[in-house]
């Protein structure tokens, strides 16, 4: 990860989006609510966060949702 | 609804929450969503698992979510986690996606026997117990290791019948029967159900319920064997509450002995 980049389930890519909803809206996830959940640098941002949880250079962010399991 | 027992007379109860039906099922590896959904109906389930993962940025996914919110509650997983860091930030997502405390603790030490690393697994119940979880752990078939997890808070206990996904049934019935007796939590069969015997066999064994999920979403007719699990489940706690007669070595005549004809 250089210096401008931020790393998204596990890819790196260029630091684009200022918060965590601009980031969901990015990836046309803006319209994901229920059994989607995010994590920035290993901590849970509840999702009323997610507007003013702003991103930078460096940060790990993991987006998961619910998917069918055992 | 879900809070309501259907005239059982002799509900589940975990954690304060009251269950009608003694069967949990998975939502993995059915031939196609509708199969699933027809097999949740047919199993009369009130609770089903799910698994967290890292969302495809690719396309569109379809919703478990959305599919299933309104017929069951879920019972989010960590399913394939190695170690019990990994499993609590799965918990803490699993939390926030789902909107329930609940979570079904699964901490692997062997990918091949998908067999619990219980070291990490008592340390993930301990801070997850801590963190305000209902946990409900996957665990050996150890009466030991059950009653450190009941120890550190977890809601149930949930010993493996068999390697999860292997469909050998209850390898040792014995172990299974001694956990249910001491165990001061309720006793979950969460792995190795096979077929609908299986099942009963665990609930006359004393289990408070049964998990299946690829006993039924593998077998030929999902939604028949979705069915049968229900029965079986319930045919289990009806004959274990009812108390089995002692096993003889040699016959016991059921019908009278005097009045034999022309003795």
């Amino acid at each position: 990860m250089d210096g401008s980049e931020i790393r998204v389930n596990g890819k790196n890519e260029a630091l684009a989006s200022a918060t965590v909803s601009e980031l969901l809206a990015d990836k046309g996830l803006e319209a994901e609510g229920r059994g989607v959940a995010v994590a920035v640098n290993g901590r849970i941002v509840p999702r009323v966060q997610w507007p003013q949880t702003r991103l930078v250079a460096g940060d790990a962010v993991e987006i998961v949702r619910a998917m069918k399991g055992g | 609804m879900l809070d309501t027992p259907q005239g059982t007379g002799d509900p589940l109860i975990i954690a304060g929450r009251v269950f009608a039906s003694r069967l949990f099922v998975g939502t993995a590896g059915y031939p196609n969503q509708q199969v699933m959904l027809d097999a949740i109906a047919a199993s009369g389930t009130e609770m089903a698992t799910a698994s967290i993962r890292r969302i495809s940025l690719d396309g569109y996914q379809e919703s478990l979510v959305d599919l299933l919110a309104d017929r069951v509650r879920f019972l989010p997983n960590t399913a394939g986690c190695q170690t019990a860091r990994d499993a609590v930030l799965t918990a803490e997502l699993a939390r926030e996606a789902l909107e329930t405390d609940w979570i079904k603790l699964e901490v692997i030490g062997d990918r091949e026997l998908l067999y619990p690393n219980v070291e990490e697994l008592l340390l993930a119940t301990a801070e997850l117990v801590a963190k305000g979880f209902i946990v409900l752990p996957y665990c050996n078939d150890d009466p030991v290791t059950c009653l450190k997890l009941a120890e550190r808070g977890a809601a149930t206990v949930m010993p493996l019948g068999a390697p999860i996904g292997s469909g050998l049934g209850i390898c040792n019935p014995h172990l299974i029967e001694l956990i249910c007796s001491r165990s001061p939590v309720p006793v979950v069969l969460d792995a190795g159900i096979g077929t609908a015997s299986d099942a009963a066999l665990a609930m006359e064994l004393g289990c408070a319920a049964v998990l299946a999920n690829t006993a039924i979403s593998k077998a030929h007719d999902p939604v028949r064997m979705a069915a049968a699990m229900r029965h079986a489940v319930e045919a289990g706690r009806l004959a274990f509450t009812s108390g089995r007669i002692p096993k003889r070595r040699y016959a016991q005549p059921s019908s009278p002995q005097l009045g034999l004809v022309g003795s």
